[in-house]
């Protein structure tokens, strides 16, 4: 066995998209989330549909209408590339926007149910108590959720790592910048370098087990809160 | 109650399972091709089916993850490789059926550009001028196609220099996706598919000369499974045919000489 030609950059690539992925859907999610959590808003239960979809949806038609936006045809792609020069598709940033539609569901929904019960009650109060909305979040929200943040981006971060459908579609397989590590395990079976695609595939399997196995003792040990 | 419901629904799953254990009749055969040959096999399966009244079942994909499920035992009758190495391989290890492989078709491959910005000439000096963002190939490690491309782009000095603008798809019919859809400005692809008379592919096309890269000698081999299997034999003898001989070459193929 060959370990030389064991090439480590799509581990850092796949780190890199996961990390960047879940910081940007911790963001976006959050308010989202608030919202879906207390909104009484009749096309809420669109909203939330629409979150659910990519859980539902195979990879190949999120990856197919990807392929069409993002290009320098498309509409997200076409705009993108008059600002920058670049298109989206078979780019890092490309990647980044197909894996936060991707994993978008696995952060929102447990921050929702969180949320939701939570109440509103602990924000109102720190709002009589003349906490600007940012103070309140992060003193009595934030503290009390640690739990549905915790959840959220390991499941985000863990299921970013395992796509492969979509970023096979948009990502043209460019070391260093969309060639991630499911991608790289399909080549080696490809052409039998089964060693290689052996170390990763065990390496995945591993990591996803001791994040997941994580996310459920600390769940287990955090205080549950009763609204 | 819910004990019966459950036991009603698995003896539905039962039975859907035995029936399609049982639908896999004698004289079909199941036919492996790379997915560059998809078009034209899908023209001959139509023949093969009127003049012998056997049933095909095609599965297509690249060459390296067929070759890698056949490896497997895959339960396939033939092979209809995009190169001779796997069906080479196959031959020797004793799953392919010894004496049964043969070229069946000779790929062309074709740079293409479906934007008429981009004018590509005979000699591919126009690529020095960068004025395109992607350049599409098959990926050389797994598609013989890309292996071409890949030769072909060393032997005119263009390889290092284009590292950047290259993406792979993951078979030739990736390749030439990313192009028609607009994600990559060209790429080489094998000219049978721009005969795809579906698609009335418009651009550039520069069909690329036959001694600029190895041959790409597309075989066929029998696997051990077919042994007996008469419509597997008679399938490939019916490759062989001049007719379809001919139709294969009408698809943008060379045959063996």
């Amino acid at each position: 066995m060959n370990l030389n030609s064991l090439d480590l950059g799509p581990v850092w690539l796949t780190l890199q998209l996961a990390a960047v992925t879940v910081v940007i859907l911790i963001t976006i999610g959050t308010p989202l989330a608030w919202w879906l959590a207390h909104s009484r808003a009749k096309f809420k239960v669109a909203v939330e549909a629409v979150v659910a979809l990519p859980l539902v949806l195979p990879p190949t038609v999120l990856g197919f209408y990807l392929l069409i936006l993002l290009g320098p045809n498309g509409w997200i792609g076409g705009p993108v590339q008059a600002l920058t020069g670049s298109p989206l598709s078979f780019t890092f940033s490309g990647l980044v926007f197909a894996s936060t539609l991707y994993s978008l569901p696995f952060v929102v929904q447990p921050l929702q149910s969180n949320f939701e019960s939570l109440g509103k009650i602990p924000l109102e109060t720190a709002a009589s108590l003349g906490a600007s909305r940012w103070d309140a979040f992060f003193s009595v929200i934030f503290p009390q959720c640690r739990r549905g943040y915790l959840t959220a981006t390991v499941l985000g971060f863990a299921h970013t790592l395992g796509e492969f459908g979509v970023v096979l579609m948009v990502g043209g397989n460019i070391p260093g910048k969309t060639k991630v590590i499911s991608i790289e395990i399909y080549d080696r079976v490809e052409v039998m370098e089964f060693a290689q695609a052996h170390i990763l595939s065990a390496g995945l399997l591993a990591f996803s087990f001791l994040v997941l196995l994580m996310v459920y003792s600390f769940n287990k040990k955090l205080p549950v809160h009763v609204s | 109650m819910g004990s019966l419901k459950s036991k009603w629904v698995f003896g539905l799953g039962l039975s859907f399972f035995l029936f399609h254990m049982s639908s896999a009749s004698a004289n079909e055969v199941r036919v492996a091709v790379a997915s560059n040959f998809l078009l034209p096999l899908k023209e001959i399966t139509r023949n093969f089916k009127e003049s012998t009244s056997n049933d095909v079942v095609v599965i297509s994909g690249s060459t390296g993850k067929l070759f890698a499920q056949i490896k497997q035992g895959a339960p396939f009758d033939i092979l209809l490789a995009a190169d001779s190495v796997r069906p080479e391989i196959l031959e020797k290890e004793g799953i392919g059926v010894l004496g049964t492989r043969f070229t069946y078709a000779v790929g062309r491959l074709a740079l293409w550009s479906a934007d008429s910005r981009f004018v590509i000439k005979n000699d591919l000096q126009f690529l020095n001028q960068k004025n395109f963002r992607y350049l599409a190939i098959a990926n050389p490690k797994t598609a013989p196609y890309g292996k071409a491309a890949k030769q072909v782009l060393r032997k005119k000095g263009f390889w290092k220099k284009l590292q950047n603008r290259l993406v792979r798809g993951e078979n030739i019919s990736q390749t030439l996706q990313f192009v028609v859809t607009g994600n990559a400005d060209m790429g080489f692809i094998a000219l049978s598919q721009l005969k795809n008379e579906r698609m009335t592919l418009g651009g550039h096309t520069f069909t690329i000369p036959n001694d600029w890269h190895d041959p790409i000698r597309q075989q066929a081999i029998l696997l051990k499974r077919a042994k007996s299997n008469p419509a597997a034999f008679q399938f490939l003898e019916f490759l062989k045919s001049n007719s379809i001989q001919n139709l294969i070459e009408s698809f943008g193929y060379s045959l063996e000489k």
